[in-house]
């Protein structure tokens, strides 16, 4: 399994999933220029947090364009592995490769702690290693996290079971107490149909080492890399 | 312009005296054109010269095995272990943050990650202390200013870890805003800011170059008043995204040895980062053309481009011929480099438009030419005596613990740093909330632990002594972490020196720094002063000499928080308690009153608890530990179960007389830690603190949900909670 890691001028968690992928998991890691308009023959690849280009204008609103985004989207369309992950996720809904966008956070405040998140989903590559309805702890970090859409495509994706990662309680509750952004259904993170292409607001990449006051973030990170692509990629 | 055709507004302009205006007439042996006299305002300005504080500032102690770099470079540096140096400084951002909090304290940010970035070490942390009046009055600059530090770090990818925060009446009008960047580098990849190699290219990097913050550094050595808002355009503006591609741009600049120096364009803009380049080079000077700087506007007269204080730009030296390799670094990062001049050997900086000359001034004169103010200091009365006797008894302990807890000055910090991101580069080991901030070094055990600290209402008191306790607290709050305190960095932020009780309490103060980093065996390798902190009309600021203190852990595995950890380890006193309730946060809140001396500080007994302490962690003997300081023993003891989720049972605290109940449980003795642990460590505990000489009380027990002194008050840890986390509401 080799990762791919996006990197924007302005983005700051690449050293951190860099890190994880290449020193905690042992994967194959290989960064990816936003101008390169070539994935150098990635399984998965991680569009991690930041601010892309300065997101003064939109978060992600002008990622979307770059050159690396268009090999991106066909990526996905071949059913390659796409992971955002807090900007990446923004950009994501942002290049309609999600629906939805994110917007400003309820406190309308930056906030960087953790939470709690009830998996919905472990058929998935990214999350194979949890189990059912597992409680897992992870760190947001972002100003526009409160992830929103259309009552129809909301209702849309929880027919379809797209929600993957929900805001809860320790104890595993989707409560209003326990969302630390305003997130319509207390949204984390949500799939594509295909369940190829995962955005999350939540940082697993902070989380991969007990030191680091958690390592439950290892556990998505082991799912992509014991997934064998399970995905084919065509 | 003699000085007779110069008027008193032009100087006043420039923020130069007469008599320093004689004193460059007569050194030139002309009188300086407009732009030269332009140039030396904003060098000879306090910000940039030091002239009032320069002599006492070589009192403080700046050697030390592990130092690598002393003051007078972009920041500090020194070695801490497997081949890594820390860089680090603090610097104020005080007046900007005043007139525009936000903006104000976002470019302080950046500020000083330029500093640190100019030594060639990334930018790991930053850490931010800040001063207000009393909040609501003061909601504006506390929300602007958090928002700012917030809106620059969390941009640019740096995790913020501490810090501090107080309110207090004579910060009203003057809040003080105080940033500090921490980074690391490898010893043999260290740079320093030296325009060495005649004939080397000068190229200006990073943003374009345009009208903002002209006059910045004067503006910052003047009082504020009320046209103060009027120099609204002295305050700079931001873009941490332009910041962040400056950041990895001279990262990448280690893959070339092109590179002979990095320096940061900060307060005086081009002028004062060509002239200390070459100034830090004997005989060294400069040629520059200003009609080669890159601009965002248009119009802009020499004097302009000499005196923008633009963020986000950098001057590099670079091998001659090799100016194409950097910039090709720069173009990866979409950033616009410029050759604007080159290095010389005449000792001038000279500077050209096109082919007029427009400004030849001696490096030395610009860069130490500021006649120093031979200024003198007289003692202020004394603060109004407390008399213990005729203060009323503790009524309620449990209920004074309450209001402590929610006073804006001891309360849950949360609040803050939860808007800041201080995670980010997978290093923060032991987070924000607690003593100090430890940062891993990945792929070593090696941590490095920071905090800032600074009692004012002691230095209020007694400038000499607050300063001692501004050290001894940090050094504490560094072991705490089970880091050994390493190094200094400090930034002195007073009112007006030329009152003669200012001055004297920056005399007090430095001598107090002074003795206190001698004795705990912490040199200061960096720095700023900020004075000139005052307001028509308000009283004059506290002396607040903040101190910024890095320590080093080997092994961060041994790391201690501050938070109780297990149900049943005991909870201990490490350290004796006296009637240390002079300048106490009791004494204000719960009698309103400010008086006293700061309690008395044994700067060996500080030592010699920080050893135990930190041989207790080596040996896993402990399972927390928290300094006691503001609030005292009860006010700690409460932080570390709020921390751990834990309570605490004990029995009556019936202090031995002549200690009274009010100071056992809220007095502010120095050299008290609370720490936990294990039943089994207690023999070995107390071995060690007969070696040195120290006392160790049994506190109680963890445990349960409440803290509780038997037949004295039991609180829940909720009610606990709800008072500390409301504090800044």
């Amino acid at each position: 399994m080799k990762f791919g890691v996006v990197v924007f001028p302005g983005t700051w968690s690449d050293r951190d999933c860099g890190w994880v992928i290449d020193q905690v998991v042992g994967a194959q890691l290989q960064y990816l220029w936003h101008k390169d308009a070539d994935l150098k023959g990635c399984d998965c690849v991680i569009l991690p947090g930041g601010f892309a280009y300065g997101d003064y204008l939109r978060t992600g609103a002008i990622a979307r364009f770059a050159p690396v985004m268009e090999q991106i989207g066909e990526f996905a369309d071949r059913g390659g592995l796409v992971w955002g992950i807090c900007n990446g996720f923004q950009i994501l809904c942002e290049a309609d490769l999600l629906p939805g966008a994110l917007i400003r956070n309820a406190s309308l405040e930056y906030r960087c702690e953790w939470t709690n998140l009830v998996v919905e989903r472990t058929d998935l590559a990214f999350t194979s290693s949890c189990a059912e309805r597992e409680v897992i702890r992870v760190p947001i970090s972002h100003g526009e996290g409160s992830y929103f859409a259309e009552p129809a495509v909301l209702s849309r994706l929880e027919q379809n079971g797209q929600v993957v990662f929900r805001y809860c309680d320790a104890g595993g509750r989707v409560v209003p107490s326990a969302n630390p952004n305003g997130s319509l259904h207390n949204i984390a993170g949500i799939i594509n149909k295909r369940g190829n292409v995962l955005g999350m607001m939540p940082h697993p990449e902070r989380c991969a080492e007990p030191e680091l006051g958690g390592a439950d973030g290892l556990k998505l990170f082991r799912s992509v890399a014991g997934s064998a692509l399970k995905v084919l990629v065509s | 312009m003699s000085l007779d055709t110069v008027d008193s507004r032009r100087l006043r302009e420039v923020a130069l005296t007469p008599e320093e205006y004689r004193a460059i007439v007569e050194k030139l042996k002309r009188p300086p054109n407009a732009v030269e006299l332009g140039m030396l305002g904003v060098l000879w300005s306090e910000h940039c010269s030091y002239k009032s504080s320069k002599a006492l500032l070589r009192r403080l102690p700046s050697t030390g095995d592990a130092v690598l770099q002393g003051p007078g470079e972009n920041a500090g540096a020194v070695e801490i272990g497997q081949g890594w140096a820390a860089v680090f400084k603090i610097e104020s951002h005080n007046h900007p943050s005043a007139i525009e909090p936000y903006q104000g304290a976002a470019t302080g940010v950046g500020g000083i990650i330029r500093d640190v970035i100019a030594m060639g070490a990334r930018p790991i942390a930053l850490l931010d202390s800040l001063r207000f009046g009393p909040l609501p009055a003061s909601r504006h600059h506390f929300e602007g200013v958090v928002a700012g530090i917030g809106g620059y770090g969390n941009c640019i990818g740096i995790p913020t870890v501490g810090g501090e925060l107080y309110f207090d009446e004579c910060y009203a009008q003057n809040p003080l805003v105080n940033a500090m960047c921490v980074g690391l580098v490898r010893v043999d990849r260290l740079m320093r800011a030296r325009a060495e190699g005649t004939g080397n290219s000068l190229m200006l990097v990073g943003a374009d170059t345009g009208r903002d913050g002209i006059h910045g550094a004067s503006f910052a050595s003047l009082e504020l008043d009320e046209s103060s808002s009027e120099r609204r355009p002295a305050v700079q503006v931001g873009n941490p995204f332009l910041e962040k591609c400056l950041l990895e741009a001279c990262m990448d600049l280690a893959h070339t040895d092109a590179v002979v120096a990095v320096q940061d364009l900060g307060a005086a803009g081009l002028t004062s980062s060509v002239a200390e380049c070459a100034g830090r080079v004997p005989g060294a000077g400069a040629r520059i053309d200003i009609s080669l700087v890159p601009r965002r506007e248009r119009g802009m007269t020499p004097y302009d481009v000499m005196l923008s204080e633009s963020q986000e730009r950098m001057l590099v030296v670079v091998q001659r011929g090799r100016e194409s390799e950097v910039e090709r670094i720069f173009q990866t990062w979409d950033l616009t480099s410029a050759v604007i001049g080159d290095v010389t050997d005449d000792g001038h900086l000279t500077v050209f438009d096109q082919t007029d000359m427009v400004a030849r001034l001696p490096i030395d004169l610009l860069t130490e030419g500021a006649p120093l103010r031979r200024l003198t200091g007289t003692s202020p009365a004394p603060p109004p005596s407390l008399h213990l006797d005729s203060l009323p008894p503790l009524a309620d302990a449990g209920q004074s613990l309450l209001r402590l807890l929610a006073s804006p000055n001891l309360c849950s910090r949360r609040p803050i740093f939860r808007r800041y991101d201080h995670m980010v580069g997978d290093s923060t080991v032991v987070p924000p909330g607690g003593d100090a901030a430890l940062l891993r070094i990945k792929g070593t055990k090696l941590g490095v632990a920071m905090t800032t600290d600074c009692n004012a209402r002691y230095c209020h008191l007694d400038p000499n002594l607050g300063a001692q306790h501004a050290v001894a607290e940090a050094a504490r709050n560094i072991v705490a972490t089970g880091a050994r305190p390493v190094a200094v960095t400090d930034c002195l932020n007073l009112a007006n020196p030329d009152r003669p009780e200012v001055y004297w309490q920056l005399e007090e103060t430095i001598a107090g720094l002074a003795h206190a980093c001698r004795a705990l065996e912490v040199p200061i390798v960096s720095g700023n002063v900020s004075l000139y902190n005052d307001s028509e009309g308000s009283s004059p600021i506290h002396p607040t000499p903040v101190v910024g203190m890095i320590g080093v852990i080997e092994d961060y595995g041994h790391r201690l928080e501050a938070g109780l950890k297990n149900e049943g380890d005991f909870v201990l006193l490490v350290g004796s308690s006296h009637n240390d309730l002079g300048g106490s946060e009791y004494l204000k809140v719960e009698h309103g009153t400010v008086a006293g001396r700061p309690p008395a500080l044994d700067l060996a007994r500080e030592g010699a608890v920080n050893r135990l302490i930190l041989a207790a962690a080596r040996s896993g003997l402990l399972r927390s530990a928290h300094d006691c300081a503001d609030g005292g023993m009860l006010v700690a003891l409460a932080e570390c179960c709020l921390l751990g989720g834990l309570g605490v049972r004990c029995p009556a605290l019936r202090p031995e007389a002549p200690l009274r109940l009010d100071a056992a449980f809220f007095g502010e003795t120095p050299g008290r830690f609370i720490v936990s642990a294990p039943s089994r460590a207690m023999p070995e505990l107390q071995t060690l603190a007969r070696r040195h000489h120290l006392e160790i009380s049994l506190l109680g027990m963890a445990g349960g949900q409440t803290i509780e002194f038997e037949g004295q008050f039991r609180l829940s840890l909720a009610e606990m909670r709800q008072a500390w986390e409301g504090g800044l509401a």
